[in-house]
């Protein structure tokens, strides 16, 4: 019982947990103030890209510090950008869209930031779905050029919030950014800058 | 488990939440009172002081008011910043005494009008009325104040006035969100002639009897309520009369998204969303847009012959 208390993964899951446990706090306390739906709209999309960055973090903060067992958290926070993704989708859906099937097949097709949004959520499935070790092994070089389906996923998440807002782009393009940057650290010049970085770094910290 | 029932609060002695809330409107009233006479301000300035003499109107709806909760805490009032949040939160560096509104240009009697002169330009009604949100959500406002018309009449507009153009103040020390360029300022607004002289469209100085929160567009703003929220400029300085139709601060900042019209329309759906339904705020199921926002009778005849789609 108390292993579980040592293992860093149950504390990563536990505070994947905290937006959601946010939610219903709030929920419960008449704390989502006067438009609840769209307060949680507005916040499982948000965290749905939070977890997406946080994921395509991974690879560069592993390039950067050396540390190898960095990789055994990606899953994890790929799978809760899938869940907040699916949370999402679930309150436009249901909270918003009340299942009106005619109303959301119009939507997806003549609203460009819906279809974007709809693509990238359709998208997720696969990956999530193939996230087990199992067909890890079984996908083998093929799960690799799968899964790079993540940076085109990130980038209509990133535009899916751009197109939604009415003017104020500040806190979308800030996402953007932060993608970016960590796209930049996948291409040639970027490996080398954390590798450089890391010689630094290396060079400034004695190991023990 | 024995749970003990507690019997010693008699159900006649709580407090009904609509004398209570009264009570604290009333004592908050009251504290923002003194504050005024201390700061040596006009006491009945203060946001919460109940207004005089505001007289009942034929102008209501058999649909439930939005709680003053929400309609001071969840708008948009871009000055203040563009969260919903924000003008609640930022809207206390407003300085609604002194304030002038100056009339001016197509006019045979222009002028400078202080506050407290619109005040009692003439007589204050309540008018409930519905708000659509561009942004497709809604509520029922219970406004105070007085036809924009009163005031047209007396500004004597000549025959060159075809339309009216509304500014909002200009002082990002006093509107913090003016210091993010996210719209050309000032605010400006317009209304064709026969739409500012329509006899629903309200100069608003008050909201649930009481005077204008700063946050809602204090000390005086329009309200045009079968148009989109964003027509009806807030905390106006200046209304002008012009010959040509003014251009607008949305217009200006995405013409293809907003014309000058913006009619409440069903059937006009904004380019990046549909506008046939809305949230009213406080329920859980969409409703249906109305056309006009349920004021057909009152305005269509304004826009007969005109080509909606075109003219939004």
């Amino acid at each position: 019982m108390w292993a579980v208390l040592r293992n860093p993964k149950a504390w990563l899951a536990l505070l994947c947990l905290l937006p959601l446990l946010r939610l219903i706090v709030l929920g419960a306390t008449d704390g989502l103030g006067a438009n609840p739906i769209e307060f949680i709209t507005r916040s499982t999309g948000t965290w749905t890209l939070t977890g997406l960055l946080l994921t395509l973090s991974v690879t560069p903060l592993r390039r950067l510090s050396g540390r190898a067992d960095l990789l055994r958290y990606r899953r994890m926070l790929g799978l809760f950008s899938f869940f907040y993704a699916g949370l999402h989708f679930v309150t436009y859906v249901w909270l918003d869209q009340f299942f009106d099937p005619a109303a959301i097949a119009k939507d997806i097709v003549k609203r460009p930031f819906i279809t974007v949004g709809f693509t990238a959520f359709v998208l997720l499935i696969p990956l999530a779905a193939t996230s087990t070790h199992a067909m890890m092994r079984r996908l083998g070089r093929r799960w690799q050029q799968l899964h790079r389906l993540v940076y085109l996923i990130a980038l209509l998440g990133v535009t899916h919030y751009l197109w939604l807002v009415k003017k104020d782009l500040t806190v979308p393009l800030i996402y953007g950014g932060v993608l970016a940057l960590l796209l930049a650290t996948r291409l040639p010049w970027g490996v080398n800058a954390l590798k450089a970085a890391r010689t630094v770094r290396a060079g400034l910290i004695p190991r023990e | 488990m024995l749970i003990r029932q507690n019997d010693d609060i008699l159900p006649s002695e709580i407090t009904p939440p609509e004398i209570y809330r009264e009570r604290r409107r009333f004592m908050q009233g009251m504290g923002a009172l003194a504050a005024g006479a201390a700061l040596g301000g006009t006491p009945d300035a203060q946001a919460g002081a109940r207004l005089a003499g505001v007289r009942a109107s034929a102008y209501r709806l058999d649909e439930e008011k939005t709680p003053y909760k929400d309609v001071t805490r969840y708008n948009n009032f871009y000055e203040f910043g563009t969260g919903k949040s924000d003008p609640a939160e930022n809207a206390a560096s407003l300085k609604t005494r002194p304030w002038t509104v100056t009339v001016e240009g197509e006019v045979g009697k222009p002028g400078v009008y202080d506050i407290d002169t619109l005040l009692k330009l003439a007589p204050l009604e309540e008018r409930v009325y519905r708000m659509r949100c561009v942004e497709g959500w809604s509520m029922v406002i219970p406004w105070v104040g007085f036809p924009l018309r009163e005031l047209v009449r007396r500004a004597a507009p000549t025959g060159n006035a075809r339309y009216v153009e509304f500014v909002t103040l200009h002082d990002a020390k006093q509107m913090p969100g003016q210091r993010a360029r996210v719209l050309d300022w000032p605010y400006v607004e317009g209304l064709r002639m026969d739409e500012a002289m329509h006899p629903l469209t309200l100069l608003a100085v008050g909201l649930y009897g009481e005077v204008l929160p700063n946050q809602n567009g204090a000390p005086i703003r329009l309200v045009v309520p079968w148009k989109y929220g964003f027509k009806s400029a807030k905390s106006i300085v200046k209304i002008r009369f012009v010959e040509k139709q003014p251009l607008t601060a949305w217009m200006k900042a995405a013409p293809q998204e907003y014309g000058f019209y913006s009619n409440v329309n069903p059937q006009v759906d904004h380019p990046r969303w549909s506008q046939a339904k809305e949230r009213r705020i406080g329920e859980f199921f969409k409703r249906d847009t109305l056309m006009f926002n349920g004021y057909v009778a009152q305005v269509a005849q304004l826009y007969s012959g005109m080509d909606l789609q075109k003219f939004f």
